[in-house]
């Protein structure tokens, strides 16, 4: 287990060497948006009948920012370690492709959480923010990490240029994380788009996690929970049969 | 005692093209041994195969008794790489980057064998330095340590000269032959022919994926290659007919093979007595060039 939990501890110390620009810098973003959005709906939009339209982008943003920056640290990380051609450093010593899998995918979740805590501190200052159960606001923001760490690997081992994973980052990441409801409730969209923001998994984790502050949501938590789930599932096997092959790492 | 490696059969291809076409190879532990080749003769698609950076299509490799796909985890203790292309991870010291590499392999407090390497490599100096402030050289140096700081008992360095001034390449095989004293078998692999002759006992040449010569330095040198006579004639002056026939021209210099030092007095004393001026005189040593021109020509005879 040792060659894990080194993979993983050098992950971790990666992105916090430059942690101005993988932990600050999203924080800062985050404050933006919540700056310009809140001060132009602030007045006009009420959600749920009660939520304030700022305390209900708070926990939007920082769902956003833990997806963002978990699919950011393991996609940079491998993208790098294989452009430079460092990844030979992880392929030589005796690492098991499961090992490779969980420490990469920790660290981004890791990295997720850190930069996810950092704009709720940064943001309280602008929004009272209650916690209705802190546990979902755990799960879904663990999960969304984890989808998104695993997404990260699946794109950093892909691409063999950064601009094919700046390409998977801008017309995949971005769209469903932007269009999955952290800026609105899909309540307030035409019945047709609400159907389509159905199909993205993205707005089944921001939904949870907001479960987990107001108590309110736009489908239960344990129907967002299980797609979640399952979401998690699917990509954790698919990325370790891609690890287990050995697909453009071992080849 | 199993060998320090045993490659039985390896091949692969990418995509049309075969890399390695069924390789065979013995290294016994202790052994200097080298690996010798033209480029894309499949030297490092073969050093990749035994260190589980390329999947194998065919055949079996093991590294001292460890399949290296079925019992990976003990085939890569037994292997300490230092890869061909000059690495290195920027985020780290040099320090930093040995001791995570230390813990790869399962090692956690490796600090004074980690001091011990850096003092033999002359990194003691650099231990705290950025990995991006590092000269190539001192980047080289890292790499090596890199390999060894699992104490691997089989070494394999690709091409670990590349580029290297000559003091780093003094440094460096220095303590690598003292590597090799104390009991580790290193594998190498080199462009510079005079550094495998020196350094090797046992030799390997491959060409488009085969083994086209395995044998011992000194046998093949004895068998490919042979000591020469070297003249450059002063102005005017022409040999004699019975030396000119088993003489070559080349850049104005003849060269004649002989076997025996007793055959050299002969051949003066024909100089001397047909009144030819010679302007200059040397005799060559048989060299691995020679030897490795012959192979890759298509001799063979060197396959044991």
């Amino acid at each position: 287990m040792s060659g894990f939990r080194t993979l993983f501890y050098k992950e971790i110390l990666r992105f916090w060497k430059v942690a101005t620009q993988t932990v600050a810098a999203p924080v800062v973003t985050a404050l933006l948006y919540l700056m310009i959005f809140s001060h132009v709906l602030e007045s006009h939009v009420l959600v749920y009948g009660r939520v304030s339209y700022t305390a209900f982008l708070v926990p939007g943003l920082v769902m956003m920012s833990v997806l963002q920056n978990a699919f950011a640290n393991s996609s940079s990380s491998l993208i790098q370690s294989k452009v430079t051609g460092n990844i030979i450093f992880v392929l030589l010593p005796p690492i098991s492709y499961r090992e490779f899998y969980a420490a990469y995918v920790l660290a981004a979740v890791a990295r997720g959480l850190v930069v996810g805590l950092g704009v709720l501190l940064a943001t309280l200052a602008f929004a009272p923010l209650a916690f209705d159960n802190v546990l979902w606001v755990l799960v879904f923001a663990a999960l969304g990490g984890g989808i998104m760490g695993s997404l990260g690997v699946i794109a950093g081992i892909w691409a063999d240029k950064f601009d094919q994973l700046a390409a998977f980052q801008n017309f995949l990441i971005m769209p469903l994380t932007f269009l999955s409801g952290v800026f609105y409730s899909i309540h307030s969209l035409p019945p047709f788009w609400q159907q389509v923001s159905h199909f993205n998994p993205i707005f089944y984790m921001i939904d949870g996690f907001r479960r987990g502050f107001f108590g309110i949501s736009d489908v239960s938590p344990w129907t967002s929970l299980a797609i979640v789930g399952t979401c998690f599932a699917l990509l954790t096997a698919l990325t370790l049969a891609m690890l287990k092959r050995g697909y453009k790492l071992r080849n | 005692m199993p060998p320090a490696l045993r490659v039985d059969r390896v091949a692969k291809r990418f995509g049309a093209v075969t890399a390695l076409a069924g390789v065979d190879l013995e290294v016994a532990q202790g052994e200097f041994f080298g690996l010798l080749g033209p480029n894309g003769a499949g030297k490092t698609t073969l050093i990749s195969a035994l260190a589980g950076l390329v999947r194998t299509d065919d055949g079996k490799i093991e590294v001292m008794g460890c399949d290296v796909v079925a019992d990976y985890r003990n085939a890569r203790r037994q292997l300490g790489v230092v890869p061909q292309e000059l690495v290195f991870d920027p985020f780290f010291t040099v320090r930093e980057t040995l001791k995570i590499q230390s813990g790869y392999f399962g090692i956690r407090d490796n600090d004074d064998w980690i001091d011990e390497i850096l003092a033999n490599l002359d990194l003691t100096a650099k231990a705290n330095a950025n990995m991006r402030t590092l000269s190539g050289g001192m980047k080289r140096r890292v790499l090596v340590a890199q390999a060894l700081v699992h104490r691997p008992p089989v070494i394999v360095l690709d091409e670990p000269t590349a580029g290297v001034d000559v003091e780093l390449r003094q440094t460096l095989w220095q303590f690598i032959r003292r590597l090799n004293r104390d009991g580790h078998t290193i594998v190498l692999t080199t462009h510079y022919l005079e550094e495998a002759e020196s350094l090797c006992t046992r030799i390997a040449m491959l060409q488009a994926g085969r083994v086209v010569a395995l044998d011992t330095t000194a046998n093949l040198l004895q068998r490919f290659s042979s000591h020469t006579l070297r003249l450059r004639l002063a102005p005017g002056a022409s040999l004699p007919p019975g030396i000119k026939a088993r003489a070559a021209l080349h850049d104005g210099v003849w060269s004649l093979a002989f076997q025996h030092f007793e055959e050299v007095a002969p051949i003066l004393a024909q100089l001397s007595a047909a009144g030819c001026c010679l302007e200059n005189l040397e005799i060559g040593k048989p060299d691995l060039e020679e030897v490795f021109i012959r192979v890759m020509q298509g001799e063979r005879g060197g396959m044991r």
